[in-house]
């Protein structure tokens, strides 16, 4: 018995995050139709941005998802049916760079909190962009995890309100989109 | 370039598209359209249901292999094509419905009679389009019909707001046209191919199973001279049933939940199977992981999403299975001999099956059942004559009695399973061949869902023939209730309401009502010869079950003949 060739991805069943880099046609309905595959299908996202590309008719949505090989691989080939989609590539945390942006606030009406939150923002590369008499806004841009780090490290003080944007991600080196 | 209303640019671009026929039922919101049909050519049958209007472009494309074309207006005409919509969906059959919308300002106010429908049929349209300005139309129009039947052919829906029907603007109609994000595959992978071929080849005890994908795509000689080339006797799905003629020696018939018994066991003992245009559904395979395990399992298929979806395979050959099916053909070696020990002895358990399940499967003893009413319908019927059914017992005694013989004269709703569409589809089909007989094997409990359409039947002189096995119950439901509850019957009761023969005769049909397999072969011959829709009315046994029975959640082997 031959081993089933027939899947782009290694047979391996662990739930992994892939990120999806997906061009679309750049008009009405199509995230729509792109969520609602999600949806119907029972597939997961975790987080999903969209944005216009370096041309005008087309947007990249880039989804990360936690999922096995198997399913990544269904939900590639379901994706690359809609007729909105023009491409589809896997990225991994290999292969791509990949950031995301988080604004969090967190509680801070004692100075010396503000301080220490502002040396941990420091050594986590992040600005301070708002600070009042009881609350301190830091922004964050890294991978999820160095942003989850750094929510754990503020946790003690009291997060107030968080805003992510999603994973942007682009692959590395010379890959052309060919469009 | 030629000014005109978008309205009048639908219709244009729809005769351009050699469009015959459009059912439908006018409202509000496509008056427009509707006063453009005047002056149209395409001629127009008048539903009284848009659910039919949908089922009967769906039937009109089974049997023309050609998108068919409905027309409702918008809100609740547009939610009324739903079920119709999702049936040739679930089916991959291409229609086009064209819906009216609420004008471009009113949309999102909660107009009257506006819904979002192309947010409603999002989950079950292949696409769909809104034009915003009537400029649009004629491109869109192409591109609904390039999508509809091409590639995994399926239902696109064209919502035209009443202002952009009643803009009057110059119209320019595209002779060619790109849909960027769309690149059906049609020649297949060669080294697939010959993989296959290697596979097929060395199998001791290979299969044919042979999906709808072969009577969308129209390989039925192809699919014929591969088997006879190779002496590989032939399954069928469901929905493939038909694709293979099933008087044919090698054929077995559908397999599945109610598949041909011999065909179930026989597909269990293959060593390769070789699925051409199938799915691997749930009501075929019985459970994925059981069925071909530890076998070489080869996929034909136009979808690459359906290449491991439900069953992991050895080899996966994506294109059009027509073209698919000639490339293999052509590899197989001019000098190669089957095996002629194997072969006899793979094919004699064929007859060993055969004969064996006709023995111990048993039929009522009762003058009519639903078996030997089928079997008088191929006695009397032409093979070219064209068949559909309802959905439920009716459906599965068509499966496993009715043999097909002359192939793409079958179909079915087998994905969806909707009851009701069976007889306006039938009116579609026969739209398509005015010149063959068509019937609907039907129950009661689905024909009553659109027998309106009797209307439609005798008004626009499309005749049908509705063979209506009345057991006066919903019998699948009455049957599972029996099996797996215990005969605690539940909501199943029709109580024989109407009288189908005056119902019928009300609506200026024919009608029996037959208490013998005399009277239903009378019955029967004047009804293929007459030019009125006709209802027969064939009283059977309310506690007649459908065997053999592969419960749901087990496997082919877990089969039960009888009760």
């Amino acid at each position: 018995m031959q081993k089933n060739k027939n899947t782009i991805f290694d047979e391996d069943n662990e739930n992994k995050m892939y990120i999806l880099s997906v061009i679309v046609e750049n008009k009405p309905g199509v995230l729509f139709r792109i969520t609602n595959l999600f949806r119907s299908r029972n597939f997961n996202i975790e987080s999903i941005t969209v944005g216009i590309t370096e041309k005008p008719d087309l947007s990249r949505m880039t989804i990360t998802t936690v999922s096995d090989v198997k399913t990544l691989e269904q939900l590639v080939k379901q994706l690359q049916k809609l007729i909105d989609v023009i491409q589809i590539n896997v990225l991994n945390k290999e292969n791509a760079v990949y950031r995301e942006l988080a604004l969090i606030k967190m509680n801070a009406k004692d100075p010396t909190t503000r301080i220490e939150i502002a040396n941990f923002a420091t050594i986590y590369r992040g600005n301070i962009m708002d600070i009042s008499n009881e609350t301190i806004t830091v922004e964050i841009i890294g991978t999820p995890d160095k942003i989850d780090a750094f929510k754990n490290l503020v946790s003690s003080y009291g997060i107030i309100q968080v805003a992510r944007t999603g994973v942007s991600a682009l692959p590395r080196g010379a890959v052309n989109d060919d469009l | 370039m030629s000014e005109m209303s978008g309205a009048a640019a639908l219709m244009a671009a729809l005769e351009k598209e050699k469009v015959e026929y459009i059912f439908g039922l006018p409202g509000g919101a496509n008056l427009p359209i509707y006063d453009a049909l005047v002056d149209s050519k395409i001629r127009h049958i008048l539903v009284r249901h848009e659910q039919s209007a949908a089922h009967m472009a769906d039937g009109y494309a089974r049997i023309k292999r050609k998108a068919g074309v409905c027309f409702a207006t918008s809100g609740p005409g547009a939610t009324n094509l739903v079920t119709g919509i999702a049936t040739a969906y679930a089916d991959s059959s291409p229609i086009i419905a064209v819906t009216g919308q609420v004008a471009l300002p009113m949309i999102g106010k909660d107009a009257f009679q506006e819904t979002d429908i192309i947010g409603v049929t999002n989950p079950c349209t292949k696409y769909a389009f809104q034009p915003r300005v009537a400029s649009e139309i004629p491109e869109m129009v192409k591109k609904s019909f390039y999508i509809a039947e091409s590639g995994r052919p399926g239902p696109v829906l064209l919502d035209i707001p009443k202002d952009v029907q009643q803009q009057v603007t110059k119209m320019d109609f595209p002779e060619y046209i790109k849909v960027r994000g769309y690149n059906p595959i049609v020649d297949a992978d060669l080294s697939e191919i010959n993989k296959a071929c290697e596979m097929i080849l060395k199998a001791e005890k290979p299969m044919i199973m042979a999906g709808g994908g072969v009577i969308l795509s129209g390989a039925f000689s192809e699919l014929q001279t591969l088997a006879e080339l190779l002496s590989i006797p032939v399954v069928t799905t469901f929905k493939g049933k038909g694709a293979f003629p099933e008087n044919h020696p090698l054929a077995l018939g559908p397999i599945g939940m109610h598949g041909h018994a011999e065909a179930n066991k026989m597909v269990q003992e293959a060593d390769c199977i070789l699925a051409i245009g199938a799915r691997f559904s749930d009501r075929t395979v019985g459970r994925f992981d059981e069925f071909g395990k530890d076998i070489n399992v080869i996929h034909f298929d136009v979808d690459p999403a359906e290449i491991g979806k439900n069953k992991s395979v050895n080899a996966a050959v994506i294109g059009d299975v027509k073209s698919s099916l000639r490339s293999l053909i052509k590899l197989i070696p001019k000098n190669f001999r089957t095996n002629e020990e194997l072969s006899k002895l793979w094919l004699g358990r064929k007859r060993e099956l055969v004969n064996y399940y006709e023995d111990s499967i048993k039929d009522y003893s009762r003058e009519i059942t639903a078996k030997k009413a089928l079997k008088k319908l191929r006695e009397i019927l032409p093979a070219d004559g064209i068949v559909t059914t309802e959905v439920g017992q009716c459906q599965m005694w068509a499966s496993l009695h009715f043999d097909v013989i002359s192939p793409g004269t079958f179909f079915s709703s087998t994905g969806l399973g909707t009851m009701g569409f069976g007889f306006p589809a039938s009116i579609g089909a026969k739209a398509a061949r005015i010149d063959v007989p068509v019937v609907d094997i039907a129950g009661d409990g689905s024909f009553s869902m659109t027998e309106n359409s009797l209307a439609v039947s005798v008004l626009e002189e499309l005749p049908v023939i509705v063979f209506l096995l009345n057991n006066q119950m919903l019998g699948m439901v009455a049957q599972w209730q029996r099996t797996f509850y215990n005969r605690r019957y539940s909501g199943v009761h029709q109580k024989n309401c109407p009288d189908y023969c005056k119902l019928a005769e009300s609506y200026g049909a024919q009608a029996h009502r037959v208490s013998s397999m005399d009277e239903l072969d009378k019955a029967l011959k004047v009804a293929v010869k007459s030019d009125i829709a006709t209802v027969i009315d064939i009283p059977i046994d309310p506690d007649e079950d459908v065997y053999p029975f592969v419960a749901p959640g087990t496997g082919l082997k877990d089969m039960i003949i009888g009760a």
